[in-house]
């Protein structure tokens, strides 16, 4: 891979750091008036998710790395792994339970979900922003009571457990923002 | 489409001029005289750590100055008493929130003064500004390098080993500090450790280490380190200006000079040849004076509260 200077340095941009994979996430330029010139950078570590902040000479490098996003279509979890295809040619790739992540409770197959791909193998896995579940437990849905604005846990058919209103009932289907983990709606 | 129009407002443009007019105004009423040095010279600084732009004209090599310092030295050893100037100065490669590679400098020298002095000075000039623009006068702080870096970074900087330094600033920045100098090292913890946490409101650092002196006399401070006679200002964190009790020794700042130049060439960095102007005045003999350059595009961020410097001027290198 190339190399990239701290001048080169853009959000977005897959480095190596530390033996690890990093998205730049800010660069800010700082300089004493009479000293060293440096870069104060912002970066994700892919494989752990952790934010970190370094500070660089300014004009080192890094090393690029050999990361990228895909869209691809989740089949189905083995019991060791989870399986993603390239819509287009069809490849398969087995993404172990590290990868996949929090990703796993929302999961359905056939969801359309972006695969980070680190020299070839998934890295990490982010489903879809909404997706669309049943309810599979929770207690009985107390009719009109739509009014009253309480809340109570509700587990999902994908095994990840929400806030929903009172009045909803096992096997209704929901609609959830998988960022924040919010109840959006009832869908039937 | 083009991008033709500046990146200030048309209020920020009024601040700006005013702000030009009421630092004229504070040096008039102080009996210092204005003076516009060239901008385009044959010479330019040495500093390892400031890059010049080179400017060739009339079949020579040629540089935009750094800051007015070189030129307003001569004329001080020429006699002319207290000067100041307001204008542009150029770094090359410096763009960010706080830098942009053309700026605007205040710079100015007081005969028979020392650094303690001028920070007095420093002071009166942004509370002045400060009240002329309707704002109640920054509180001022004053301290030694040491005392913050100490209040900080629990450690003296002037007698720490490099090692310890190396330790700190690989804990602080990355690991690519492992081998860094005194100097780098001491740049990284102060900016990125104690820059941040200075109080709000004006305040002064004195007595830096030795190793950063430039243009400074050095001298012993209270526990027997050797530190530099150098000043900076910061306003709400943000490094406005840069201050010494002035070398006037030509001799030695020549040595200054020659081992800024080995630096540089050790560091792989363009090789300028020394002022060798500079150095015949400081012969001649410069008046002890104290000398002080003030980001005048920083002072005005601070004013309105703008987050960028390219909100605060015309036009920002991006627009040029």
């Amino acid at each position: 891979m190339a190399n990239y200077s701290t001048n080169e340095f853009r959000s977005g941009l897959k480095v190596m750091l530390d033996g690890d994979p990093c998205s730049i996430l800010e660069n800010e330029f700082v300089k004493p008036g009479k000293g060293q010139a440096f870069n104060r950078v912002k970066l994700r570590n892919l494989k752990t998710g952790r934010v970190l902040e370094k500070t660089f000479k300014s004009g080192e490098a890094l090393e690029g790395a050999d990361v990228m996003d895909m869209d691809m279509q989740y089949l189905y979890n083995d019991g060791d792994f989870w399986y993603f295809m390239e819509p287009e040619s069809f490849e398969q790739h087995q993404a172990n339970e590290n990868a996949v992540g929090d990703a796993l409770q929302w999961l359905s197959e056939q969801d359309i979900c972006v695969v980070t791909l680190y020299n070839g193998a998934p890295l990490s896995v982010v489903p879809p922003n909404h997706v669309e579940l049943e309810i599979v437990e929770t207690d009985p849905g107390l009719r009109g009571d739509t009014a009253q604005g309480g809340s109570k846990p509700a587990k999902l058919v994908t095994g990840a457990t929400v806030k929903v209103p009172l009045f909803l009932d096992q096997g209704d289907v929901i609609k959830v923002d998988t960022r924040t983990g919010e109840y959006q709606g009832r869908v039937k | 489409m083009t991008n033709w129009q500046p990146g200030a407002s048309l209020a920020m443009l009024r601040y700006r001029a005013k702000l030009l007019a009421d630092l004229r105004k504070f040096f008039s009423q102080h009996g210092v005289n204005e003076v516009d040095v060239p901008l385009l010279g044959r010479s330019t600084v040495t500093d390892s750590n400031i890059e010049s732009i080179a400017a060739n004209t009339l079949g020579g090599s040629g540089y935009l100055q750094t800051s007015p310092e070189y030129f307003m030295k001569r004329l001080l050893a020429a006699g002319t008493g207290d000067i100041y100037c307001l204008g542009k100065a150029f770094r090359n490669g410096e763009a960010g929130q706080r830098h942009n590679p053309e700026f605007t400098l205040l710079e100015w020298y007081r005969c028979g003064w020392d650094e303690h002095q001028l920070m007095g000075e420093v002071a009166d000039l942004i509370s002045q500004i400060y009240t002329a623009n309707g704002q109640s006068p920054v509180a001022v702080h004053r301290g030694s390098y040491a005392d913050y870096f100490a209040e900080m970074l629990a450690v003296d900087p002037h007698a720490a080993t490099l090692d310890q330094l190396q330790q700190l600033a690989v804990a602080a920045g990355s690991h690519s500090w492992a081998g860094e100098t005194r100097a780098n090292c001491l740049d990284l913890l102060f900016s990125v450790q104690v820059e941040p946490r200075l109080p709000q409101g004006l305040v002064f650092v004195y007595d830096y280490p030795a190793c950063q002196s430039a243009l400074a006399q050095t001298t012993t401070n209270s526990q027997g380190h050797l530190v530099s006679r150098r000043f900076e200002a910061f306003l709400n964190g943000m490094e406005l200006a840069n201050g010494y009790f002035e070398l006037r020794d030509g001799a030695e700042q020549g040595q200054r000079f020659a081992a800024d130049i080995r630096a540089r060439s050790a560091a792989n960095k363009p090789v300028v040849a020394l002022d060798n102007h500079l150095i015949a005045a400081l012969q001649q003999g410069l008046p002890s004076c104290a000398g002080v350059a003030l980001g005048v595009d920083r002072l005005l961020m601070q004013l309105q509260g703008a987050d960028s410097i390219a909100q605060v001027m015309p036009f920002s290198w991006d627009r040029c």
